[in-house]
């Protein structure tokens, strides 16, 4: 198969969109930035795509909270092509906002009939917070972490603390394999404890993919490492590339 | 019907607000006892609005079921106002609303998404609920004034609310106002000019008065309004572009244009002699100097101030401020995209003690929370990294924080300039017009006293940054394919100046009644001089619109016809079928009339400065690296976005585990490309006490060795001025001035740095009435240097961290008696002194011989000297990198007199940088450096500073203590 379609979705206040449409490009794919308000004009546009990408940013301010409005814009008006699309075997890759928004899609299965399992919320510190992390993978199904024990990246958010309704359900998605990436500390041990779990979150969760392993929101952000100049620590040596480039190549890859 | 929705904490979950509140109230002074609870809550009204649809609104908008419960009720409900049940005790119930007309951008992002679940025409506003126990009311009104609202945009409310409906404005008669001028004495102008808060001086009154005589009628109001936006310093900058007689100890000299004959002067002549190879683009004409970058694209950058609105409220100035100079690389040439953001704060002490601030002043912790948070959440929002900043401590900033925000960006070559053409339309697009921000530019030429507060609430606004995104999205669309001829931001004075500067060569007709308004019983003079935010206007010619108007509608901008370039010289503007005013546009341009200003300027006597002879310094460096100025700014830097667009390559915190301070940032504008962007600053208002030439002078020198000591080419470094003054009408406050013009000047020639764009901001005074006296506070002189410099290949840039074990470290540049505003001095409390000079010639040669050795990768680190001088460095580089140094204080080269351990430890002569080289790079550095280079010491594992003189050790420290000391004076 040839080079797989990503279609990035911009939105007003999305503006991760031309570094995310970048790596994808290096991963190998091709790529297209659509305004949503194409997208509900003509929701079928998604068929033309294999992959698609909310990048990060803050779509609508994320007032009332983060990737509520662009979440249910999506949930109320694009519901079947999304369907569509993820029954299709296509990948649905949500980063930091486009995380934030996924959750509030339904397209991540992570509500029941009392609503939802989980969410994003304010970090402790109460406000935006920017530093590199490190995380330890467990893969699972998830194609975009396939080959990645542990990986570096940058976070940047205010609202990305992982909260599940209670620990029944925390458990019940860390035994299905969903809570496919986890902050450690900087030594790689766990708990990661403040700041290397940068918000608080339960579990020092950072990502997490739905039943099918082919949609994936973390709050990192993965299009922020696809080469060693951008490592806080390249001018030390002994870092060799962009880590976060391989999350791209694997969604590509699996349309070869 | 209207209603409200309070969002609290689930049960399961802490109330961070409240607990946040408390800290801030406890360590304000309040009771121990105090207890919160908080909610945030939304004012919803809507046609028939029921419960069932309040209930859906909530669980699939307003309320997060995993973390939060709602409670709503129409308004007067007691449901409202109950304390909740997490607070014991009896409550007062503080409520905090923003003022009627203040930008609510949750609240306009909550109607649309309450409209997409099929609510008509939803009106919302937003507050927050504040439970207070453990305290009588009075004190829950005193940390309601001082610590929840800011009235000069928000109201609060002791108790339930009694709003019954959200609807603003009324509608708008129209009528004609005319204002008398003619026959008014000098005094009676005067008072016309400061109570209809034009701010114009007598002469230009005087100017007007004639005008219309000779007319035979009287101005209408638009028209009074236009000449004073138009004459204000804030958009002409008649104090420093003016005439000036100036006297200093070298003579006297005359100006008809100070800076045109100081630093644009200097630029000129810098092209002149660069000839062929000249890389000045566009220089001190369009909103941002441009400079050449590759083959393709230019580089733009801006630095503007937004010091009065943060005086009086730090959130919303700061906010806008950024948001402000975002829209000047916006309409630079037909549009730089914004690359990157630098911001540099000028605060008093946050530890000083609430009771002895003078009436009207925030608490200079709150200013400083506030103008972060405005920082933070425009940029962010934005997607604009924050890269790079400083912020400084006096106390003199108390009634006047300054706040600098800069943006830099990218644009193609052959979109770098400019030019409407007789028959376009003016379209205005972005954020509608609203009664917000009414006489910012004017009021920006008054000085603050403690009722600006009162006087001036409508010159401060919130900004609303994702209307700001949106118009970035659509302009550098509209800009690729060619649909105007040119573009502005609307700053201050709003339509008046953009519509007006625009139209200087042509003429404009203006049509006031199209502009859209935020709400209706705007007069036609408001929509004119009204600062709302986040709008431009465009020169679109007629058979573009249509293409223009449908791009901007698909993604949610209005853009609006407002009026045309007329080929008539004149600004003429109707609102509807009324001429409401006409004016020549030589009259708005160069109608002024002329001022000569006196300046004088005497430095002080040079008293000696006798620094403590002592057997140990150690102490010394700890209270230098824990100085405000010195100290760790992490807590800022980390709530700011500085990889967004992912072309970070130096980021403001460097080191093993990234909390060292870098000296400059470095990113890539062009994700394909290796070329390098370097972005730092210099300033130091202390030397400026002892000299304000020097003070400029080590300002400049400092900006451009941050950007050398990344890896910057010295050769391709542009730098901005920005002045922060106090009254320039007293003769020897505006010759301090023009004495750092002077030299940056002749500093600029011979560094062959050129000045490409700046801003000044003078009036920086704050008076207030203390025992019937008039009390004045003026800000210390300000100068901020902010420079852009290149790098060829991001590939060579350096880090100051210590790197390895086993190398060695050099120290370029010889070192001086020059502890005068040093830090030193502060942290000994001594005075006097020589304030750091700088040998342009010199400099430059030492600048190229550093830049040859960093690109040629025999540097492994490398850290400029400044404030704490070499000891400082030093340390900085040992803990950012977890390795020990040893220097040898004996081998630090000295000039000339006053060589003391002191001086050679913590002087702060310019020009100096400590480089770190491997073994095998050593000679190579050498040569390199030209004899410039002094071994000074080694890198070690033992993670210890240990700096030898020839009696022992003077300083010696484990780096954790050192470290300890850098970070907790603002570890927040």
């Amino acid at each position: 198969m040839t080079a797989p379609n990503v279609l990035v979705l911009r939105s007003p206040g999305a503006n991760c969109d031309v570094e995310s449409a970048y790596a994808f490009e290096l991963a190998g794919a091709k790529t297209e930035s659509i305004h949503i308000r194409r997208l509900l004009e003509n929701p079928s546009l998604v068929d033309d795509f294999q992959i698609l990408c909310l990048p990060g940013g803050f779509s609508y301010g994320d007032d009332v909270s983060a990737g509520r409005v662009l979440g249910n814009e999506v949930r109320l008006h694009l519901a079947d092509a999304c369907n569509r699309f993820k029954e299709a075997g296509k990948l649905v890759l949500g980063i930091c906002n486009g995380f934030q928004v996924l959750m509030k899609t339904g397209l991540l299965d992570v509500d029941d009939d009392q609503g939802p399992l989980a969410t994003l919320t304010l970090n402790d510190s109460g406000h935006f917070e920017a530093r590199w992390v490190r995380m330890a993978v467990e893969p699972g199904e998830c194609v975009f972490l396939q080959g990645l024990s542990d990986i570096e990246l940058p976070v940047a958010h205010a609202e990305g603390k992982f909260v599940a309704r209670d620990q029944a359900v925390f458990d019940q998605l860390a035994s299905a394999g969903r809570l496919v990436l986890r902050y450690t500390a900087a030594d790689g041990s766990s708990p990661a404890g403040y700041p290397a779990n940068p918000n608080g979150a339960m579990g020092d969760v950072a990502g997490v993919c739905d039943s099918t392993g082919r949609v994936f929101g973390l709050m990192p952000h993965p299009e922020r490492f696809v080469e060693h100049t951008q490592h806080p620590r390249w001018t030390r040596g002994g870092i060799d590339g962009g880590v976060g480039l391989k999350v791209f190549e694997n969604a590509v890859g699996y349309f070869r | 019907m209207l209603w409200e929705v309070d969002i609290h904490p689930a049960a399961s979950q802490a109330d961070r607000a409240a607990e946040r509140l408390i800290a801030s109230a406890r360590a304000a002074g309040y009771s121990e006892n105090l207890q919160a609870a908080t909610a945030r809550s939304f004012l919803v009204q809507g046609e028939h609005l029921g419960e069932a649809e309040l209930q859906r609104i909530c669980d699939q908008l307003l309320c997060d079921r995993v973390v939060e419960q709602a409670v709503f009720a129409p308004v007067g409900d007691d449901r409202l106002v109950a304390t909740p049940e997490r607070l014991t005790g009896d409550a007062t119930l503080v409520q905090v609303l923003p003022k009627p007309g203040v930008m609510d951008p949750v609240a306009l992002s909550a109607e649309t998404a309450i409209a997409d679940l099929g609510v008509e025409r939803p009106l919302v506003r937003t507050l927050n609920k504040y439970w207070l126990t453990g305290v009588d009311a009075a004190t829950a009104q005193s940390i309601s004034d001082r610590l929840l609202a800011n009235d000069a945009i928000e109201q609060a409310v002791l108790g339930p609310l009694s709003v019954d409906h959200l609807d603003a404005g009324g509608a708008y008669e129209f009528k004609l106002q005319h204002v008398q001028i003619s026959g008014l004495d000098d005094a009676a102008l005067m008072r016309l000019s400061k109570e209809g808060q034009l701010y114009l001086q007598l002469a230009e009154m005087q100017t007007i008065q004639r005008y219309f005589a000779d007319l035979g009628r009287e101005p209408t109001d638009i028209e009074l309004e236009t000449l004073a936006q138009t004459w204000s310093e804030h958009c002409s900058h008649k104090t420093l572009a003016g005439r000036i007689a100036y006297r200093d100890e070298n003579g006297e000299r005359t100006f008809d244009n100070m800076l045109k004959e100081t630093i644009f002067a200097a630029t000129l002549a810098l092209r002149e002699r660069w000839g062929d190879d000249d890389w000045c683009v566009s220089i001190f004409k369009d909103n941002a100097g441009i400079v050449r970058f590759d083959d393709e694209d230019n580089i733009a950058f801006k630095v503007e101030t937004h010091n009065h609105p943060s005086a009086l409220e730090p959130y919303g100035g700061a906010n806008t401020g950024l948001g402000g100079v975002i829209r000047d690389t916006l309409g630079t040439g037909l549009g730089a995209k914004p690359v990157c953001s630098t911001d540099v704060f000028c605060f008093a002490p946050p530890t000083a003690d609430a009771a002895d601030l003078p009436p009207g002043v925030l608490h200079p912790r709150r200013v400083m929370q506030g103008v972060v948070e405005g920082v933070r959440d425009y940029g962010n929002r934005m997607g604009i990294p924050t890269v790079n900043g400083a912020v400084y401590f006096d106390e003199r900033y108390l009634g006047n924080p300054l706040v600098y925000c800069g943006n830099a960006g990218i644009i193609p070559r052959d979109k770098s300039f400019k030019e409407p053409l007789p028959g376009d339309l003016a379209v205005a697009i972005g954020g509608r017009t609203g009664r917000d921000g009414i006489h910012g530019a004017t009021f920006s030429s008054a000085e603050l006293t403690s009722e600006s507060e009162d006087l001036s609430g409508g010159a401060v606004q919130i900004g609303n940054a994702i209307e700001e995104k949106r118009v970035l999205d659509v302009l550098l669309q509209a800009r690729d394919r060619g649909l105007y001829t040119a573009v502005t931001d609307c700053g201050a004075g709003g339509f008046s100046s953009a519509v007006g500067e625009m139209g200087e060569e042509i003429g404009a007709e203006v049509w006031l009644e199209k502009a859209p308004l935020k709400y209706d019983g705007l007069s036609y003079t408001e929509i004119w001089i009204s600062e709302a935010q986040e709008r431009m206007v465009f020169s679109v010619p007629e058979e573009k619109l249509e293409e223009f108007q449908s791009l901007c509608g698909s993604e949610g901008v209005e853009a609006i016809v407002i009026g045309r370039y007329t080929p008539t010289g004149n600004l003429l503007l109707k609102y509807g079928d009324e001429v409401v005013g006409e004016l020549p546009m030589s009259l708005l341009h160069d109608g002024r009339p002329p001022v000569v200003r006196q300046a004088s300027y005497t430095p002080a006597p040079i008293e000696p400065l006798n620094p403590p002879d002592k057997a140990d310094y150690t102490d010394d460096l700890l209270k230098i690296l824990g100085s405000l100025n010195v100290a760790s700014k992490e807590w800022v830097i980390r709530q700011y976005d500085h990889e967004v667009q992912g072309g970070s390559v130096v980021k403001p915190l460097v080191g093993v585990k990234s909390d060292g301070p870098g000296d400059a940032a470095v990113v890539r504008p062009k994700l394909a490309s290796r070329r390098g962007m370097v972005i730092s600053c210099g300033m130091n208002p202390r030397y400026g006490d002892l000299d304000t030439g020097r003070m400029a002078a080590s300002a400049i020198d400092e900006a451009v060795r941050n950007c050398v000591a990344v890896g910057a080419d010295p050769t391709r470094i542009a730098v901005l001025d920005n002045f922060c003054w106090g009254d320039c009408e007293k003769p020897e406050t505006l010759g301090s001035l023009v004495r750092a013009a002077i030299t940056c000047h002749d500093l600029s020639l011979e560094l062959e740095t050129p000045f490409v764009s700046g801003k000044d901001s003078l009036n920086n005074e704050f008076s207030y009435e203390s025992d019937g006296q008039k009390q004045t506070i003026a800000i210390p002189p300000s100068l901020l240097i902010s420079a852009m410099g290149q790098v060829a290949d991001v590939e060579s840039c350096v880090t100051m961290d210590l790197k390895q074990a086993g190398n060695a470290l050099y120290l370029i540049g010889d070192t001086r008696d020059e502890l005068g505003g040093s830090h030193f001095a502060l942290v000994n409390n001594l005075t006097g002194g020589a304030a750091p000079n700088v040998n342009g010639l010199a400099a430059r040669e030492t600048f190229l011989a550093m830049h040859r050795a960093i690109s040629g990768g025999l540097v492994r680190s490398c850290h400029d000297l400044s404030e704490g001088g070499l000891a400082a460095a030093a340390a900085e580089m040992a803990f950012a990198g977890e390795l020990g140094a040893q220097i040898d204080l004996s081998s630090v080269p000295f000039a000339g007199p006053g060589d003391t351990v002191a001086t050679r430890l913590f002087s702060e002569t310019n020009t100096r940088f400590l480089c770190e080289v491997a073994p095998e790079n050593e000679a190579a550095f050498t040569v390199a450096l030209g004899g410039r280079a002094a071994k000074v010491g080694v890198v070690t594992e033992d993670p210890k500073l240990t700096i030898e003189s020839p009696g022992g050790a003077v300083v010696s420290a484990p780096l954790d203590q050192l470290k300890a000391a850098w970070k907790s004076p603002l570890a927040w």
